[in-house]
């Protein structure tokens, strides 16, 4: 069964430097009601929910059902979770439509980095035996692949802190730091304070409809034409990391490549991983990318990436954007890409 | 408004993992001081050697050394090193790939400085001084300007191989807990009992977490429960855990406090333990200076009527 399914409205939280007055719950809570307000609908509306976070960042086992009591999940309701960006629990409930079980989904994910330090809180996701313990952080893995893209030729430090400058100055109001942010010094080098993403708490929620549903619930919906993920082996030094032929694969099997795309959305959390994207993607210069200021502007962790198809899919609603692409992230450097094409009725 | 309560909380692990046979091959061999990596079939020498190709999927099983020298791939400099990394001091991180491997290792360099360091210089395994059979057993890389390391020329086979591997995990934390739970923490402290009605459905939740969870709503009307309760349901704890200094057996019970729509949990004492029973009432009991109730006490009032606490079983 074929259906097209679209997302028909999106919410997200501010993204904060720590929230410690909310709980993980408290803070998602007014980002699903957002979201629901914007298409009328109630949780008992709603044909399946699916979540994505990750109980490492804050360090609190199952605090994943918690949050749920935001959603007001008693009676029980057809709900999942995935312990990745919310991005693959959007693909989930996309795959739920697609067989017919269920006509709208609420997609949501959060992320408290706060509580934690989110540069060592990565390192537990990398090889338990060869890689974790050594400790290389989130930071120190994207040098590398930063310096291998300068070796290569295919970028330099300014042409790195344009990506941050430019990222930083959009005027989206959720954006984290705005405004001119100097590049600052090295983190770890080649990788400067402006080449890395701000650590922020936040949410992100979209609805899901199918059909005719969707023209119900949204003026303009965002159909996903496509969406597909792929993932790099696991090994670093088994990758080449200035390239990523996983996001071309989603891209391609996406149909992100059969005509041009007017705006992407790129999950990009340091500056030099924009340069692998936009070739991967093969995206020209007329292409407006990450008009919402993107990961370098706002990187709830676990949420960013599904920010990523709301902000797309808001740019369509809105009338700003015909056909736009979307791309979320997951692992070091780029390990595991998911992309979805969006588009709007002619108008 | 009161302000926000925190607390350091370490969450810590030692995680045992077991090994394939080309993951023990290669650890042990860095005990030994030797590197091995794993041939595919197409001909490639993976290091460090994984147990299936990573493009075919195929198992992999064809053990090779590989020389203790090699050249960056691509590095970074670390001028600030984190907890757990491998040098204490300032170094780059850098990919490796061997003489004879056609991948990369990551390890660290040790090196005077990011100027010392460039992509295609050359370097050599400096081991650490007691090997156990882990990837630390490369302290770290030096620079190093000789010709390709010998090989040891061994077949890859060792004496008492390594099965498994201890990485001990530990991640820092300040816990907060949230709006509605510092309103409680607090109210306890002043020992009292305070929980929050949602708007919706008028349900009062004890300890509330900020949402109720059958309306998806705030709960913020804050409103005083017990002292007293009943028990709803308990179970007979034998085992005493690690750092509780309660005498086993003891009795855990949910207690549905006067006025309140969700039971809590809390010890039972004043009691032999095998007397307590559903429907017991009970009050919290509160030691000098305590922020919550240390245990729950029978009250000596007739127990409570089935019906009454049958909902919130």
């Amino acid at each position: 069964m074929t259906r097209d399914i679209a997302v028909v409205a999106f919410a997200q939280s501010d993204t904060l430097r720590s929230t410690e007055e909310v709980s993980e719950v408290e803070m998602l809570m007014p980002v699903l009601h957002d979201v629901l307000a914007r298409t009328g609908l109630k949780t008992a509306d709603i044909g399946f929910t699916c979540s994505g976070s990750s109980d490492y960042l804050a360090g609190r086992a199952f605090s994943f059902t918690l949050a749920l009591d935001g959603v007001g999940a008693w009676p029980p309701i057809s709900e999942s979770h995935v312990e990745m960006d919310g991005a693959w629990a959007l693909y989930e409930a996309w795959v739920k439509l697609r067989t017919g079980d269920a006509d709208t989904a609420l997609v949501y994910a959060y992320g408290k980095s706060s509580p934690g330090s989110v540069r060592d809180v990565l390192t537990r996701q990398l090889d338990p035996y060869y890689v974790a313990p050594l400790w290389p952080d989130s930071v120190a893995l994207a040098a590398l692949q930063a310096q291998a893209l300068i070796d290569a030729g295919e970028t330099d430090e300014p042409a790195l802190a344009a990506i941050g400058a430019r990222s930083r100055a959009t005027d989206n109001p959720r954006a984290q730091p705005r405004g001119p942010v100097p590049r600052g010094d090295y983190v770890v080098r080649p990788l400067r304070t402006g080449d890395c993403p701000p650590i922020g708490d936040g949410a992100v929620a979209v609805v899901l409809a199918a059909g005719e549903r969707a023209r119900d619930l949204c003026g303009r919906p965002a159909w996903i034409r496509g969406l597909d993920h792929r993932i790099e082996a696991h090994s670093l030094g088994v990758r080449d990391l200035t390239d990523s032929p996983s996001t071309r694969l989603a891209a391609e099997r996406a149909g992100a490549f059969e005509r041009p795309v007017d705006t992407a959305e790129l999950h990009a959390p340091f500056s030099a991983q924009e340069v692998v994207l936009r070739r991967a993607l093969k995206l020209g210069g007329d292409v407006r990318v990450n008009p919402s200021g993107g990961a370098l502007a706002a990187n709830p962790m676990m949420a960013a990436g599904l920010a990523r198809i709301g902000e797309a899919a808001a740019r369509i609603h809105r009338g700003e954007s015909d056909r736009a692409l979307a791309h979320a992230t997951s692992g070091p450097c780029l390990q595991q890409n998911l992309v979805a094409v969006l588009e709007g009725d002619p108008r | 408004m009161s302000a926000v309560l925190k607390a350091p909380v370490t969450v810590e692990f030692p995680f045992t993992r077991s090994l394939g046979p080309v993951q023990s091959a290669f650890l042990t061999g860095l005990r030994e001081r030797v590197v091995l990596g794993v041939r595919t079939g197409d001909g490639r020498t993976l290091v460090p050697p994984v147990e299936y190709d990573p493009v075919t999927a195929e198992e992999i099983r064809d053990v090779v050394e590989v020389a203790p020298t090699g050249t960056v791939t691509t590095w970074a400099w670390n001028h600030a090193p984190r907890r757990g990394q491998p040098l204490a001091g300032p170094f780059a991180w850098v990919l490796v790939r061997l003489d004879g491997a056609d991948t990369a290792l990551l390890h660290a360099l040790d090196a005077p400085g990011p100027d010392a360091v460039h992509t295609g210089m050359r370097v050599r395994v400096r081991w650490a001084e007691e090997r156990t059979g882990a990837i630390t057993d490369i302290a770290c890389f030096e620079p190093y300007d000789g010709e390709a390391g010998q090989l040891t020329g061994g077949t890859g086979e060792f004496e008492n191989p390594v099965g498994g591997i201890v990485a001990p995990a530990r991640l820092d934390y300040t816990y907060s807990p949230g709006r509605a739970q510092t309103a409680y923490i607090n109210a306890l402290a002043d020992r009292r009992t305070v929980g929050e009605r949602c708007p919706s459905c008028r349900k009062v939740y004890v300890p509330p977490r900020g949402a109720c969870p059958t309306c998806g709503v705030a709960t913020e009307e804050r409103v005083e429960v017990g002292p007293g309760g009943t028990v709803t349901t308990f179970c007979i704890v034998n085992i005493k855990a690690k750092n509780l200094d309660i005498e086993v057996p003891y009795v855990y019970a949910h207690i549905a406090l006067d006025g309140a729509d969700l039971a809590l949990h809390g010890r039972i004492g004043g009691i032999p333990y095998d007397q307590v029973r559903m429907g017991l009432r009970v009050e919290p009991v509160w030691t000098e200076g305590g922020r919550y109730p240390d245990h729950y006490r029978p009250t000596g009032e007739p127990d409570g009527d089935y019906d009454m606490y049958k909902e919130l079983l």
